[in-house]
């Protein structure tokens, strides 16, 4: 008798899962709907737009005409293209230059504010400022910073006696280069210079006595700790700074719009010339599309630049 | 008798001296004071007026007068002594400035929010729902990241016109999280996996399910890393620029780094003064924001990079 009352109260707790018990609890299941979201976003509007940018990039599409397929032609036009190489050569000359200054001030810098002193909260804070405040925004200090007349640096320096005529800072190809890597270099350096310190302040002190104590010079204590404990975080902020400044756009677009004759157009300023006020979006897309194995390149000598560095460490894959 | 003061100075000097002050200092002690002022003081004075300057030039050039904007023969650039509010009016009142500036905050909230609850739940369950393929997903979230903008603009503006999107702070706001969601995703699995697990078992066993352990246990627990995702995504928010100078045309509809960039710079000489108090308004916001929360955007950024 007691067996049928067991039998039968138990009987419906050990129901077959139904389809719908399914979808509610089934980890995949689960996992399936806490991802619809962000992957509907990033499916939407990120990968099928990157897929699309490739495909436009062999049809000659203009703004408002459906394009027709046109096979390489777009990147054979490219090919024969001055002012297109003369793109890449800026934008290798722009990303090189201004990664490997903002890469040196800014372990500089890191290095400077982790050490003693008073007031470092602050100065912390401050240094992080340029890097708040929207890039287009103090680029247009920039350019007034650079105005061909009224700039505060002609006019420093015409006080100082160093020089007698103004500096045409935008309008000259040189000047203009320097100008343009100088207004990234100082947006770019505090993102170094906080993310290393953090690296930074990962270190054990200990180490540093230690080495002191066996007589370690500064110059040996940096390169024989410091470098090789921030190798890993080095290698991303890094990978970091040269994809932003490959790509970098509004910085160009407020300041010289790619100009004094073509001499600071990028990649992406040139891209969006041609797609957008030209309507040429084909083409457009093709240059755009162009940047995409440099930023391959990029990513990949980092990416195995941080896993040799891994077993240093003593990590594994996090 | 005549020890004892000797032993009560010595204990006093010992206790007085705090055990953190000896560790923090360092081995700073083995620096001279004239050597640390070059090796130290000088370059960082020199590097922190450099990366300064550009802003207070701004917000000097947006209250000089005009005459003393242009002739800098007469007055000394580096101060004025008679500020002008003239330029913020023309911006306040002879301008579109303030639709900008709500267009910007408008945009900006509406895209962040999407993002963090889009993010909360992307993170969750790869960290904790561990479903198949979890790591996988978890490692193309992270290369989406590296996905720049400026090759995206032209597709996504041909997309944004056929879903009828065009001239809309819509476009805007749904284009936004393909650059904050990886981002913040990235930020709050670094969050999560510092909750310790126990916690959810617990909630488990008395029959919660996986919804009620995300609102009552995980997110509670993780406000500092979402106040951190929601400032550093609303601060890219602002700052976006490419896809909102392609995206919006009508002159009402712009954001504030566009707008100024477009419709300020005209002709007009005396221009200076209006376009930088249009700069400083626009940046007042994020450095007021900034000023606030200067630990979470720390933790923001070097989150997501030591991941």
């Amino acid at each position: 008798m007691a067996d049928v009352v067991i039998a039968s109260q138990a009987k419906p707790q050990f129901r077959e899962a139904s389809a719908w018990d399914q979808l509610k609890h089934n980890r995949n299941w689960l996992g399936f709907w806490f991802m619809l979201p962000a992957m509907a976003f990033l499916i939407f509007f990120l990968a099928y737009p990157l897929g699309l940018g490739i495909w436009l990039s062999f049809t000659d599409t203009r703004i408002g005409r459906v394009g027709q397929f046109i096979g390489t032609e777009n990147y054979e036009w490219l090919w024969d293209d001055a002012i297109f190489w003369l793109s890449v050569f800026n934008t290798l000359l722009y990303t090189f230059v201004a990664s490997a200054l903002k890469f040196a001030i800014g372990l500089y810098l890191a290095l400077l504010l982790n050490e003693n002193m008073p007031f470092k909260a602050m100065l912390r804070a401050m240094v992080l400022i340029p890097f708040i405040v929207p890039t287009v925004l103090s680029a247009l200090a920039f350019w007034w910073i650079f105005d061909s007349q009224f700039s505060i640096i002609s006019w420093s320096l015409k006080h100082l006696g160093l020089i007698s005529q103004n500096i045409n800072f935008l309008g000259d190809t040189t000047w203009a280069r320097i100008c343009v890597i100088f207004a990234n270099i100082w947006r770019g350096v505090p993102f170094v210079a906080i993310t290393l310190l953090a690296g930074l302040q990962t270190v054990s002190p200990s180490l540093y006595e230690a080495a002191t104590l066996d007589g370690a010079t500064r110059w040996q204590n940096f390169r024989y700790i410091t470098y090789p404990l921030l190798t890993p975080i080095i290698a991303v902020v890094m990978t970091f700074s040269v994809l932003f400044t490959f790509t970098d756009f509004q910085l160009i677009w407020a300041m010289t719009r790619g100009g004094p004759v073509n001499a600071t157009h990028l990649m992406a300023t040139l891209s969006y010339q041609r797609a957008i006020i030209a309507g040429q979006l084909g083409e457009g897309a093709a240059i755009s599309s162009a940047m995409i194995p440099f930023l391959l390149a990029a990513i990949m000598v980092s990416w195995f630049g941080l896993q040799r560095r891994k077993w240093q460490q003593g990590e594994n894959n996090d | 008798m005549t020890d004892l003061p000797a032993s009560k100075v010595d204990l006093k000097t010992v206790l007085s001296t705090p055990a953190r002050a000896d560790h923090s200092e360092g081995m700073s002690y083995l620096q001279s004071v004239p050597r640390r002022i070059v090796t130290l003081y000088l370059p960082l004075t020199i590097i922190v007026v450099v990366l300064l300057f550009p802003f207070y030039w701004m917000a000097l050039t947006s209250v000089k007068p005009d005459e003393q904007l242009l002739d800098l023969d007469k007055y000394n650039p580096f101060w004025t002594w008679n500020p002008t509010f003239k330029h913020f009016h023309k911006l306040l009142f002879e301008s579109y400035y303030p639709h900008w500036l709500w267009n910007t905050m408008y945009v900006a909230v509406c895209a962040t929010v999407l993002s963090i609850i889009a993010s909360v739940l992307a993170a969750y369950a790869i960290v904790r729902l561990r479903y198949k393929g979890a790591n996988l997903v978890g490692g193309l979230i992270f290369l989406a990241y590296l996905v720049p903008p400026s090759i995206l603009f032209i597709p996504l503006a041909t997309v944004v016109f056929q879903y009828g999107l065009f001239d809309s702070p819509m476009a805007l706001i749904l284009t936004y999280p393909t650059i904050l969601i990886p981002f913040s995703t990235w930020l709050l699995m670094g969050y999560f996996k510092t909750i310790p697990f126990e916690l959810e078992e617990c909630a488990l066993i008395d029959g919660a399910s996986r919804w009620q352990i995300l609102i009552k246990i995980v997110l509670p627990l993780a406000i500092p890393g979402l106040i951190s995702a929601f400032i550093f995504c609303f601060t890219l928010c602002w700052n976006e620029f490419i896809y909102a100078l392609t995206f919006l045309q009508s002159t009402s509809n712009k954001t504030v780094p566009v707008a100024i960039v477009n419709e300020f710079v005209d002709g007009d000489i005396y221009r200076w003064g209006s376009l930088m108090a249009g700069a400083l308004a626009g940046s007042l916001p994020l450095v007021i924001l900034y000023a606030f929360f200067v630990e979470h955007y720390v933790s923001a950024m070097t989150g997501a990079v030591k991941e």
